[in-house]
């Protein structure tokens, strides 16, 4: 895949309390050639009768990617940047496999096409030296993209954390979930 | 004639609103556009600076436009789409007219321009110049703005324009003209990221503001505590150090109280309240009985928490106080906003870094748009139409007799009750859709129905302009070039990325063309925007909004000027009031007595729960341009009553059960939303739908003496559940306005 200017010392960040679930993000994912109008980040109310937080979902592109693991067809790779890429067209078979591997709940299987797909990280636009587009237009920055310099320069009260504990499984990812100060993992019951 | 030519399911079929989506795979040239245009979002106040992708003369989508300081890429679900107008089926792309029992059916300009000027003279001959009347808006750009204002005076000759801005945040203006003698936020945004405590009042920032909610963030990144005051717990409120649940129309008790506390523990600033500012004594002695427990009697806050804002705000060294429409929709919004502006005078936190205070202006152009003449009593430079040397001054700039110029005229709600007495026989809109955005809208109908003639200038049929005898296709925003001056009162630049489709023709030249026919031709010969733009700053120069050192050139190489810039090598004011020199005729700030009121109508054994109406982030006003965009249409496909478990219990009232919601107005049925995040004594429901879902037709009509703003925000209502459950919400018609 050509590559000319993807930065690694860029990474991705998400502060689900700063999320005021406005859809923006959604709507920009859709606007990418690739993803045919629809979006690859997913926002939803937690709890809309008790409270107005919402939860943000884009791919977390983990280290060993669970997807990628349970996939027949070998439809998914992670390159040498550490992005998980959607399912290859052609090799996908549409089994649904990722989508019930995956912790997070990310992967999607778009019935109309049979076709599994999920976040590139906005390929084309980080390997041109761009932000992806979630994080360009988040009004909030509930999603930025940056470096883990900027971020704790800018954002001294929370700590970036790329590790989550299911259980006896420990995931780590790519992408950083902003949590409590000095916070070192996210636990999951 | 203007009631409806046909049914309103044959107009909607024919004219929309239709949802527009964009194709699978983008429209045509979206991948490969001729030219990408750095233009501003057509939506809300902030104006966020987003370039347009332009193949072939139509939008094909956007770009985020990563340069523009204040929003740097960032965009709201309505920036993303907002391109979604153009390319859209409903589009008005040629003059149309009313058919009894046909509908609209197309015109040649000359025919549409003709009859409209025929009728302006005939309706003007037998009732009188004023029985003409204009209304317009402030999604209008500055030089759009500055001419109808200067059209309606010299070439209709009518006292009566006003626009909706009146439904905005003219109780603010009101409230800084009698507190500073200037009506302008004080502080660039970037004065709040370094403020210790921030209030926001009645401003469902997350909603209407989103890509503000950052600065907000930023702020509280550095250590601020954010205290925010509204009867829901909306986005922004959700995460607030402190959440002030304040009851509908009580908001002038709250920060009474909140300086009566600062007074009591001598938080003030005692040194800036002796040598800059007047009224003191007056504004302390009105609230001398606003202790603590008729406070949280009056508010519903709990004393506590009262006493923790007052805390907050006493101790700090640098804050911010931000408002909007929640505490100026009253029939006391100014009182609202003196109450506001006491306790910052009160502490002196203003004219310096990271200390501020300002509303949130809602529309496009809302600050710009209010600053240079469509208000029924004002002039450019923010003159009063009232003052015989500000009217001089104009009269000379636009090369009439003083004595020609009408004076002060009614504003938009008191417009639409003299048409409906009969005194305003004709009518010419733009950019306003008065049968969704006014209160008590079944009176707006009724009005609507007098008129003998009605022609709207607009790019789509909107509900008001269904009612119209003839239909002037007008422009985009990305249609025409000009300047819009954002909510923080920095003047940028409006590109236009592409020219009207077919016959469809640009609003300047159309007011231009109407101007020429009605004998005014030479008074408006100009060339281009720049040159409407130039004579606007010679107008607004000397008057307290000064823009006549500002260029086209300066604002694209500065990326914005902030006005006040009186000459061309001023730089700008982002931050005002660093000289302590206020614009009020005795040079100081004013503190203003705001004794305690009621609101006009208050809850009773027959109307027995408060009604609010306020906005959600998907749709924008009257949602002419937003009911049109399919993903935002989705989004929040109809209007919810918010409604708490409690009340809902009380009532037997079960989710997405239909309520039938009355009022002394008027009545409709809307789905419940049972949600803990409101009041147990209030009901919500956005406004931003016409027809049998409109908000608009319970509201009360009633308005602020002074800044003749209608109480939207506070009504009494009951609810009568109908035991009958909505369908899905994604089925619902409701973006058609039946």
């Amino acid at each position: 895949m050509p590559n000319t200017k993807y930065d690694q010392q860029m990474e991705f960040f998400v502060d689900m309390q700063r999320c005021i679930g406005c859809h923006a993000c959604e709507m920009a994912c859709a606007e990418c050639e690739t993803n045919g109008q629809e979006s690859m980040i997913h926002i939803h109310y937690v709890d809309r009768a008790s409270t107005v937080q919402t939860t943000v979902q884009v791919c977390m592109h983990c280290e060993d990617p669970a997807c990628a693991n349970v996939c027949p067809a070998d439809a998914i790779t992670k390159d040498e940047f550490g992005v998980v890429h959607t399912a290859n067209s052609s090799r996908c078979i549409g089994c649904s496999n990722c989508v019930l591997a995956c912790p997070f709940g990310v992967p999607q299987k778009q019935e109309q096409a049979e076709l599994m797909m999920k976040c590139n990280m906005c390929y084309d636009r980080t390997s041109a030296g761009k932000k992806p587009m979630c994080a360009t237009v988040c009004p909030s920055q509930a999603l930025f993209y940056g470096t883990r310099e900027e971020i704790q320069k800018m954002r001294p009260n929370s700590t970036p954390v790329k590790k989550f504990v299911f259980g006896q499984q420990e995931v780590n990812t790519k992408v950083n979930i902003m949590m409590p100060k000095g916070s070192t993992e996210l636990k999951i019951h | 004639m203007a009631k409806l030519p046909v049914s309103v399911d044959k107009l909607i079929q024919d004219f929309g609103p239709h949802k527009n989506y964009t194709p699978k795979d983008g429209f045509e040239g979206t991948h490969e556009p001729d030219k990408l245009v750095k233009t501003h979002c057509c939506f809300c106040g902030m104006q966020c600076g987003i370039q347009l992708k332009v193949k072939d003369n139509t939008i094909a989508g956007f770009e985020p436009w990563m340069e523009f300081p204040f929003n740097e890429g960032r965009l709201c679900p309505k920036g993303v789409q907002r391109y979604l107008q153009n390319n859209h089926p409903d589009r008005i792309m040629e003059p149309l007219q009313r058919v009894e029992g046909k509908g609209f059916e197309p015109i040649d300009w000359d025919t549409a321009m003709g009859r409209t000027v025929d009728e302006i003279k005939r309706i003007q001959g037998k009732y009188g110049n004023d029985a003409f009347a204009m209304l317009s808006g402030v999604s209008l750009t500055n030089e759009k703005s500055y001419m109808i204002g200067k059209f309606a005076r010299v070439a209709l000759k009518t006292a009566n324009l006003d626009y909706n801005g009146r439904l905005c945040m003219v109780s603010a203006g009101a409230g800084n003209k009698k507190a500073f003698g200037l009506d302008r936020i004080s502080n660039s945004w970037a004065d709040l990221k370094h403020a210790e405590v921030i209030i926001i009042a009645g401003t469902n920032v997350s909603e209407t503001f989103p890509t503000l909610t950052h600065y907000i963030w930023q702020a509280r990144d550095n250590g601020a505590k954010l205290i925010v005051v509204d009867p829901r717990v909306t986005p922004i409120a959700r995460t607030a150090d402190l959440h002030l649940p304040v009851k509908p129309g009580t908001d002038s008790a709250l920060f009474g109280a909140i300086l009566k506390i600062l007074v009591d523990n001598d938080w003030l600033d005692h040194d800036f309240i002796e040598n800059h500012t007047s009224g003191f004594d007056q504004a302390i002695d009105a609230v001398k009985d606003f202790d603590l427990d008729w406070a949280e009697a009056k508010t519903g806050v709990p004393q506590e928490k009262i006493m923790q804002a007052a805390t907050m705000w006493g101790k700090a060294k640098t804050s911010f106080l931000l408002h909007a429409r929640g505490i100026e929709h009253h029939t006391k919004g100014v009182d609202n906003v003196l109450s506001c502006i006491n306790i910052v005078l009160a502490t002196g936190r203003i004219g310096k870094p990271y200390c501020g205070y300002g509303t949130i202006t809602g529309q496009g152009n809302g600050q710009g748009g209010r600053e240079h003449g469509h208000k029924c009593d004002q002039l450019p430079g923010n003159r009063d139409i009232t003052n015989p040397e500000h009217r001089k001054y104009i009269a000379d700039v636009w090369g009439i007799e003083e004595s020609e110029m009408p004076g002060k005229g009614l504003s938009a709600y008191e417009l639409v009750e003299a048409i409906h007495r009969g005194e305003v026989k004709g009518l010419i809109t733009i950019c306003f859709n008065p049968l969704v955005s006014l209160p008590n809208n079944n009176f707006v109908r009724e009005a609507l129905e007098k008129l003998e003639y009605f022609v709207a200038i607009d790019f789509f049929l909107n509900e008001t302009a269904r009612h119209a005898d003839v239909i002037l296709a007008s422009s985009l925003h990305e249609e025409e070039e000009g300047t819009v001056t954002t909510a923080e009162g920095r003047v940028v630049k409006i590109n236009a990325a592409i020219t009207p489709p077919n016959n469809a023709r640009r609003d300047g030249e159309i007011i231009m063309d109407l101007a020429k026919r009605l004998g005014a031709g030479d008074k408006f010969n100009y060339e281009n925007s720049e040159a409407i733009f130039n004579e606007l700053r010679v107008a607004s120069k000397g008057g307290t909004a000064d823009y006549f050192g500002i260029t086209y050139e300066k604002i694209e190489k500065n990326m914005g000027v902030f006005w006040p810039c009186p000459s061309e090598d001023h730089p700008g004011t982002p931050r005002l009031w660093e000289d302590k020199k206020f614009r009020t005729p005795d040079g100081k700030a004013h503190f203003n007595p705001v004794p305690w009121k009621e609101s006009s109508e208050v809850v009773d054994k027959e109307y027995p729960v408060v009604l609010t109406t306020g906005r959600v982030v998907s749709q924008y006003l009257s949602g002419t341009q937003t009911r049109r965009i399919g993903k935002l249409v989705d989004q929040y496909p109809e209007p919810l009553l918010e409604i708490h478990p409690k009340l809902a219990y009380h009532y037997g009232i079960k989710e997405r059960e239909l309520v039938k919601v009355v009022t002394r107005r008027g009545e409709a049925e809307f789905p419940a939303q049972l949600v803990e995040t409101i009041r147990e004594d209030t009901v919500f429901i956005p406004y931003h739908w016409g027809g049998k879902q409109s908000a608009n037709q319970l509201t009360i009509g009633t308005l602020d003496p002074i800044s003749k703003i209608p109480e939207f925000k506070v009504c009494a209502c009951k609810l009568v559940p109908t035991k009958k459950w909505a369908g899905p919400a994604n089925e619902s018609p409701a973006y058609q306005s039946f």
